[in-house]
């Protein structure tokens, strides 16, 4: 696995120490991982939720009996901090 | 002393008015006040507690019942932070649905208690705000996620707690804290406001003294919430239970070999009781659960990678450099597995060996009313354990891995100790089966004395 290029695709900050213990403990952890691969699931589809639920769908209204409501100077806003220098 | 008191003895002496709600608060905050700074269970407390309790309607189902609540439910007007420097100082905009439906039928919440930082862990070693102590012996490590919520019930320092599990978030640290841990199915209890880890299987759930005090607070809890698309329409369970027949239970013998000794020797006491009451035991065979290690590390990693990637500190909370190491471990192991070219691999396969593992207890529960499930290979483990050990969690969670993957409920109740450290005895159902569960788990508590056993502090 290359640590260094996963983290950037994870948006992460490794430091160069990371990387290294990193790059050693995912080996221990994909060899664990990899016992899988001995059981045989060919005919076999995947789960990936087990509620059985299909297309819950509810109505287009909006409740904000449980949020909080912003600042009434903030005109229904949420402040966050600056991204680009302001000006 | 009133912190000592369980969920149904609080409630039948503040409704025969033999002590106020604030009587009963103050007990709890005094506790926390003596022991909290060694055991560090709570990350927060509520000031307005006290007020609160003044004021609570005491027909309330809940009412007047100081409760803590692990800090991955959203509380407005407490921080929640996920025991994450990311979220440090975080206050919610909005409330959890657990937490709401406590509110609402009467409980105070007490504090928001320590984790594993965002649940990656079975220590709550993980926890950026340092780790809970094991109220039987400080040396030792509580069990995780949830372990500030089980060592404040453990402790008395509360009346019951909420946690949440992943896998054995909630079981694990209330086997390993002597406490009694509910685990719904998977879809029970309204995920709405708790701060995700691996989607397809967090269960919120509650943690309390005895499994009668857990069946009234998931009574509360659970059921279906339009917030939550994962919810079930199905009725939840009634507040009795009785047994209603003699159960059929299957032993699993590669669970038994994952046991240490003395913990096999604890748990077969229990199933001994279980025979003298009369049910039927009988050996019986399940995947091997060494198996669910890799599909539930490859599930929840991807799960979590996709789930952490939301904190990106411009909306809410503080920039990812943050994360600790734990979290980025995760986060990689995540982002790595659902890649282009690995997502066949690992994702995939390991979505493809869930699938196994819920046909082979669906076979099972053809013929057994309950499974038993030992919850953890062996008491708690010491402080420091977990350092530096990918995997700790993992192998902690052997045992509990498997009905978590399959979306099953389960339960973890006291039933002795070794060298003073609690071990738990655990039951698994399939899924929507709680009723079977609380009742058989209750049955065992009416006739054995494990959960009145304490900590002394």
């Amino acid at each position: 696995m290359d640590v260094k290029y996963i983290a950037k695709l994870a948006n992460l900050h490794l430091t160069s120490t990371e990387e290294t213990k990193f790059q050693k403990q995912f080996i221990d952890t994909l060899q664990t991982v990899d016992l899988i691969n001995k059981l045989d699931t060919s005919h076999i589809q995947p789960t990936s939720q087990i509620t059985g639920l299909v297309n819950i769908m509810r109505e287009d209204t909006i409740d904000t009996s449980r949020i909080l409501p912003p600042p009434a100077h903030n005109k229904g806003y949420f402040k966050v901090p600056a991204i680009f220098n302001a000006q | 002393m009133l912190n000592k008191l369980t969920l149904i003895q609080a409630l039948h002496g503040l409704k025969q008015k033999k002590f106020s709600s604030r009587q009963l608060v103050q007990a709890c905050l005094d506790q926390i006040d003596k022991y909290d700074s060694k055991i560090h269970a709570f990350l927060s407390i509520n000031s307005d507690a006290l007020k609160e309790a003044d004021k609570i309607d005491t027909h309330l189902p809940l009412g007047g019942i100081p409760i803590a609540v692990k800090d991955n439910f959203l509380t407005i007007g407490l921080p929640t932070t996920a025991s994450s420097k990311v979220l440090d100082g975080y206050m919610p905009h909005y409330e959890s649905t657990v937490t709401a439906r406590l509110k609402s039928a009467g409980a105070i919440i007490l504090g928001k208690t320590n984790m594993d930082a965002w649940a990656h862990g079975s220590s709550t070693e993980t926890s950026d705000y340092g780790s809970t102590k094991n109220p039987w012996n400080m040396d030792y490590l509580p069990g995780g996620s949830s372990g500030g919520s089980a060592a404040a019930v453990a402790s008395d320092m509360c009346i019951a707690a909420i946690g949440s599990e992943t896998a054995g978030s909630i079981r694990q640290p209330a086997a390993w804290c002597g406490v009694t841990g509910f685990k719904p199915t998977y879809g029970r209890v309204s995920r709405y406001g708790v701060i995700a880890m691996a989607s397809s299987t967090d269960s919120p759930g509650p943690i309390g003294k005895t499994v009668q005090d857990c069946a009234l607070i998931n009574q509360i809890i659970a059921g279906h919430d339009s917030y939550d698309a994962t919810t079930s329409s199905l009725p939840i369970s009634t507040a009795n239970i009785e047994l209603p027949k003699k159960l059929k239970i299957g032993l699993p013998k590669e669970y038994l070999e994952v046991l240490q000794p003395e913990t096999k020797e604890q748990v077969l006491k229990a199933v001994d009781q279980l025979k003298s009451l009369g049910h039927s035991i009988e050996e019986m065979s399940l995947i091997h659960p060494k198996y669910s290690i890799g599909v539930y590390t490859i599930i929840q990693r991807s799960e979590v990678s996709s789930n952490l990637a939301r904190y990106d500190g411009i909306r809410y909370g503080h920039g990812r450099d943050k994360f600790g190491q734990e979290a980025k471990r995760r986060i990689i192991l995540g982002t790595y597995a659902l890649s282009a070219g690995y997502y066949d691999q690992y994702y995939n396969k390991a979505q493809k060996v869930r699938t196994l593992i819920i046909k082979d207890f669906q076979k099972a529960f053809s013929r057994y009313d309950l499974i038993i499930d030992p919850v953890s290979p062996g008491p708690a483990l010491k402080v420091g354990a977990s350092t530096d050990e990918p995997m700790f969690g993992e192998m902690q969670d052997i045992l509990v891995e498997p009905s978590s993957i399959a979306g099953l409920t389960g339960i973890s109740v006291p039933c002795g100790t070794i060298r003073n450290l609690p071990v738990g005895f655990g039951l698994i159902g399939p899924q929507f089966s709680e009723q079977l569960i609380l009742a058989a788990g209750h049955q065992l508590q009416q006739a054995t004395t494990w959960h009145h056993e304490k900590p002394t502090l």
